[in-house]
């Protein structure tokens, strides 16, 4: 046996889960058939229990191998793989003696679904510890009966809640829920384990009903849960407009498990979750999850320089943040402003996230305290004698971040990597400051730092390959997802929304109101609509962002609008001046968008009132955002089309489920979309003028994605 | 006995750089926070802008006087809330006043002896919340209670228990062995040497007045590490415990705070209940130039003393001071920075009269001639602990910072800085500019 290993303590079976060469556990099929092949074969008169546990030291069963979904071809196999597992489970959940789950680390999906089938499962206190079903943002839905054993323990209401979010379940709340039965230091899992197997043995175990009475009372009594039903198939449409079609089929498993019996929601289960992964959403949200794996992984590590202080200019927004995803990775921050009130509200904002972590019981009040303080607010360079990286926030500005690149130079060593968190300025500009330019290198995040999973780095001709290498190990470690492009304007990410942004004046102005177009975008798939986002982005951002790319631009004879200039002027800067596309109001301290600003369609040709087929408003948009994705492989700036996909998927909110802009080419076809671009160019001119290369793919009939 | 080493050692110990958090009257800026707090924010600002990666230190080294014991060792709860890594062992010493002297001087010998190459040294302490006690019969029914078992176990709790044994017990700034308060002791040391109350209000003014003018000036810029704290953040810079406008009008004013009505000893001309906590890395010199730091003056001899804690409770630096002058074979007049710990006026003037004093050189100190008159133009120039404040535990750094800055400042060579503390002990030390 290579996946499991056995022992007996006390007349109780310890079976240790422990895959060769991997560093964490994931159910596959040959674990799968070691397992039955061990409940088969192990008499359960000779002993008294199992205590089931994990051989890692930091993971229970951290979910189902996704390459093995990937590796199937058609829904029925995957299917099989589903009641494959759910028989397994089955009959460790029919197993004449009791087993016992002992969770330390991940356990996660079909690691869950192992935990929830066993009569007990106590799970270590430490923050390592983490359980949830996140197989929603997949495309799937939980495949190993996790459909039918959650609502069973923590309730229907809190199960849909967890299952379709995917959320994390941390220790301490999965006790409170009811999933876990009891919670134990690391080392007492395994006593803590068979001590309840004892427990179960003489009947002395009782599991409580933790559900709220109100919870208690819903899901009852038949018309009640009717009730829940519809709720959650409501909340699940208009969080996700249809376009993801996992949710309704969870809670359609859910009910018939509650309503018809556990048998008949566990078939249910497997017919679905095979008939989901073969949907195109479930393939594109598949090969994006792939992706993000290995924009995880630092392929030139080796090559990294050590960072251990990092000196952050601008404590705003964007610096406040940088500084919060680096402590809490552990490099210690100077978080330098011009004054010391401005640095240290930079470190305010980050006490409050992590005060919010900590009243989730995620950190502790002295963790609260470790990790605050491992940022020191600064107004002068005093300590950045031994910063190895400095990375500026400050205004978008080429003559400021210049002068501010030659002050870091003065006051840092030799050995300083420099890099400029600009969203759309030439790094090679920048550098022309610079006395070291092989050490200068773009790091891009995106608003706000800690929530959003992007870094999109920038090299230039000049960066040297171990700045390069060092740049993407840090931003690894503050746990982004990393994409390397090259440098031009706009880089990649700004460069695509330019014109994407640039065509939703171009419809205002045609008339179309600011409601109808956010609503018809986020149908589309996206987060916020386009007139919503000018405002979070920042209109006098998006002004500067048009002048940066004018030329770019105007080289293929487009005439970008003028309108965010002209808005800016007129003191427009939305969100952050409450005066924009939307009108905003402080609520709770925060600012929050009531409803449109009527008086903005007075600097629009169209003033709101025209009605525009909504498919014409999607493909006019996307379109231009995909075409410019190929203008950007083309012209050099991405090396490859999955950091297309990635930049546009988690740095601008492209609809995950269409995989990104390559996927989505590859899903349609190069010619079709080449069709339409060309339809739009005939219509609206050269600003849907195809990229060649979407020609050539035409031609040759090539896809961006051999997978 | 001097505190030198018997034999001559390869390593010399530098201080690099100090700091502490702006001192605040207790129950003011920190109110809300332990001792254990003031010490990260001092640790963190103090290694944020140093040149040195906190996982390069060797130890950690934290005075404190009044222990919390939720934090019983603060030196390492402190250097791990403010991110010092799992490896650095830190431990907490303590001897009242010069508690973070005493700091300093360990890492001296860790240094000397080899054992270590960087020490972060300090001190930490909070007066806004000292440990109040309920009395010591409750508190041992309190212990009793845990091991009850029935009803009537709980029920005899409050027998023999009567209403004045629940009051809290709040601690005094009293010597255990004598039962006096610092105060008294002080007041009646004064009245023996014959300080009188003027002198006693006008040396207390004259600390108030320099500490503002350095303030002002902004010679204090340098070893004031800002303090944000929760959950405003708005940052502490300054100082909020000198009072720029008092005068000798008001301090006459005020009236015995201990010995009434004959005392000399008020409010006005005493240092005041301080929270603050203060940092200073001390490294090996070798070690400091192959890192390119600067160190600002290089540690030299030092010394502690001890006299009857009834009489001469706080004249330690008048015993001190001979001391490591002479061990560097140097007189008074070689010295270009006194930095003085001011625990009372009439304390500091009752040391400086000592030590400019004949009789006192021979029945005392077994002398020929006395010790020699401090110049007051080189004395405590910066403001004292009378005015900046005096967190028990956390002075000691803050003197020897201020001294090695002073060298700089006043261009001058050595600096002399001496500390009383309670049980009637001393301690003294000598720094010497760093010439590159």
């Amino acid at each position: 046996m290579s996946y499991l290993s056995t022992e007996k303590q006390d007349g109780i079976l310890i079976v240790t889960l422990d895959q060769p060469n991997e560093k964490v556990n994931k159910l596959t099929e040959e674990l799968i058939a070691e397992f039955q092949n061990l409940i088969e074969n192990t008499d359960p008169e000779s002993i008294e229990g199992i205590v089931l546990t994990s051989g890692k030291t930091n993971n229970f069963i951290a979910g189902a191998d996704v390459e093995m979904l990937k590796n199937k071809e058609a829904p029925d196999e995957v299917e099989e793989l589903s009641r494959t597992g759910n028989e397994l489970l089955l009959k460790l959940k029919q197993f004449p003696k009791p087993v016992a789950a002992a969770i330390h680390g991940s356990c996660l999906g079909g690691g869950l679904e192992v935990a929830m089938a066993c009569n007990y499962r106590v799970a270590s206190e430490h923050s390592d510890t983490v359980m949830g079903q996140p197989e929603v943002k997949l495309g799937l839905i939980p495949g190993g009966g996790g459909t039918q054993r959650l609502p069973r323990l923590i309730g229907i209401q809190n199960a849909l809640t967890y299952m379709l979010t995917g959320k994390n379940i941390y220790p301490k709340k999965a006790y409170k829920l009811g999933l876990i039965d009891e919670l134990t230091h690391r080392d007492a899992l395994v006593t803590a384990a068979k001590k309840a197997i004892g427990e179960i043995n003489s009947g002395e175990f009782e599991r409580q009903d933790k559900r709220s009475l109100a919870h208690q009372l819903m899901e009852g009594m038949s018309p009640l849960r009717k009730i829940i039903y519809r709720q959650a198939r409501k909340r699940a449409k208009s969080n996700t407009k249809g376009n993801y079609p996992a949710p309704p089929k969870i809670i359609e498993c859910v009910k018939e498990g509650i309503e018809n019996g556990m048998q008949a929601g566990l078939q249910l289960e497997s017919r679905y979750f095979g008939e989901l992964a073969a949907t195109p959403e479930s393939q594109a949200m598949v090969n994006l999850f792939f992706a993000m794996q290995s924009a995880k992984k630092n392929p030139e590590s080796e090559k990294a320089a050590d960072v251990d202080k990092i000196g952050v200019l601008g404590a705003g927004l964007m610096g406040s943040g940088i500084a919060d995803v680096s402590v809490n990775n552990d490099y210690r921050v100077l978080l330098k402003d011009q004054s010391i009130e401005k640095a240290a509200q930079g470190k305010k904002a980050i006490w409050e996230n992590l005060q919010s972590k900590r009243e989730k019981d995620i950190i502790s009040s002295f963790e609260q305290d470790r990790i605050s303080s491992l940022v020191t607010p600064a107004d002068s360079y005093d300590g950045f004698e031994n910063t190895e990286l400095v990375i500026e926030a400050v205004f978008e500005d080429l003559d400021l971040k210049q002068s501010i690149l030659e002050e870091v130079e003065e006051a840092t060593p030799d050995h300083c990597i420099f890099a400029s968190n600009t969203s759309s300025l030439p790094i090679h500009q920048i550098a022309e400051a610079s006395s070291r330019p092989d050490q200068i290198v773009g790091m891009h995040y995106f608003s706000p730092v800690p929530k959003m999973p992007l870094l999109e780095i920038i090299t230039t001709d000049q960066t040297a390959d171990w700045v390069r290498a060092t740049a993407r190990e840090v931003g690894i470690q503050q746990g982004k997802h990393v994409i390397v492009v090259n440098d031009g304007p706009g880089f990649y990410t700004t460069r695509i929304l330019a014109p994407f942004m640039n065509e939703a004046l171009m419809l205002l102005d045609e008339g179309i109101s600011i409601k109808e177009l956010d609503r018809h975008m986020k149908q589309f798939g996206f987060p916020v609509g386009p007139a919503a986002l000018f405002d979070e982005v920042g209109i006098d951002v998006a002004a500067h962002i048009t002048e940066v790319l004018s030329d770019l631009f105007g080289k293929r004879g487009i005439n970008p609008s003028t309108k965010p200039t002209k808005l800016f002027e007129e003191g427009y800067k939305g969100k952050k001046n409450k005066k924009g596309f939307y009108l905003y109001e402080d609520k709770d301290g925060k600012t929050k968008k009531t409803k449109p600003n009527k008086e903005i369609y007075q600097y629009f040709n169209g003033s709101g009132q025209n009605s525009f087929n909504e498919e014409t408003v999607q493909q006019r948009m996307a379109l231009t955002m995909i075409n410019e994705a190929a203008w950007c492989l083309q012209d050099d700036i991405l090396t490859n089309p999955t950091d297309g996909n990635l930049g546009a998927v988690l740095g601008l909110g492209f609809p995950p489920f269409l995989g990104g802009p390559f996927r989505y080419i590859d899903r349609e076809g190069a010619s079709s979309i080449v069709d339409r671009l060309e339809q739009y160019e005939e219509k609206h001119g050269p600003r849907f003028t195809p990229a060649d290369i979407l020609k050539e793919y035409t031609e040759s009939g090539q896809t961006f994605h051999t997978d | 006995m001097n505190d030198q080493p018997k034999q001559s050692s390869p390593f010399e110990a530098v201080i690099v750089d100090g700091g502490r958090i702006p001192f605040q009257r207790s129950g003011t800026g920190y109110r809300d926070l332990m001792a254990y707090d003031l010490g990260r924010l001092a640790i963190e600002g103090l290694i944020g802008r140093s040149g040195i990666n906190a996982g390069e230190l060797d130890r950690v080294i934290m005075g404190t006087v009044i222990q919390d014991v939720n934090t019983s060792n603060v030196a390492r709860e402190s250097a791990l809330g403010a991110g010092i890594p799992n490896h650095v062992p830190a431990h907490t010493v303590t001897q009242a006043c010069i508690s973070s002297n005493q700091a300093i001087t360990s890492a001296m010998e860790l240094i000397r002896s080899g054992q270590a190459k960087m020490v972060l040294a300090g001190g930490t302490e909070t007066m806004s919340d000292i440990p109040i006690r309920f009395r010591k019969k409750f508190r041992q029914k309190l212990l009793d209670a845990r091991k009850y078992k029935s009803l009537s176990d709980y029920l005899k709790f409050f027998k023999g228990i009567s209403p004045s044994d629940l009051l809290p017990e709040i601690p005094a700034i009293a010597e255990f062995s004598t039962g006096e308060t610092m105060g008294e002791s002080c007041d009646r040391m004064a009245a023996h040497f014959g300080i009188s109350r003027e002198e006693q209000d006008e040396y207390a003014l004259r600390s108030h007045k320099l500490a503002a003018k350095a303030t002002n000036e902004g010679l204090l810029d340098h070893e004031l590490l800002p303090a944000a704290v929760p959950p405003d953040f708005e940052p502490i810079e300054q100082d909020n415990t000198y009072r720029e406008d008092t005068s000798m009008e008001k301090l006459e004013k005020l009236s015995p705070a201990f010995i009434k009505p004959h005392g000399t000893i008020t409010a006005g001309n005493s240092s005041s209940f301080t929270d603050g906590a203060s940092a200073s890395l001390i490294m090996e010199k070798q070690t400091a130039l192959d890192r390119g730091l600067s160190p600002k003056a290089i540690l030299r001899s030092y010394t502690y003393v001890a006299q009857d804690p009834e009489d001469e409770l706080l004249l330690g630096p008048a015993y001190a001071t001979p001391k490591v002058l002479d061990a560097m074979s140097l007189e008074l007049s070689d010295i270009d920075v006194f930095e003085f710990h001011e625990a009372f006026a009439g304390q500091i003037l009752t040391v400086l009269k000592a030590l400019n004093s004949d009789k006192f050189a021979s029945e005392k100190l077994q002398r020929d001639q006395k010790v020699g008159e401090i110049p007051m133009d080189k004395f405590n120039c910066w403001g004292g602990s009378l005015s900046l404040g005096h967190p028990f535990g956390a002075t000691g750094t803050r003197i020897v910072t201020t001294a090695a800055n002073r060298l700089h400042h006043e261009d001058g060579k050595f600096a002399l800085v001496a500390a009383c503390a309670a049980g009637g002990q001393g301690h003294a030390i000598i720094l010497e500019r760093f010439e590159a």
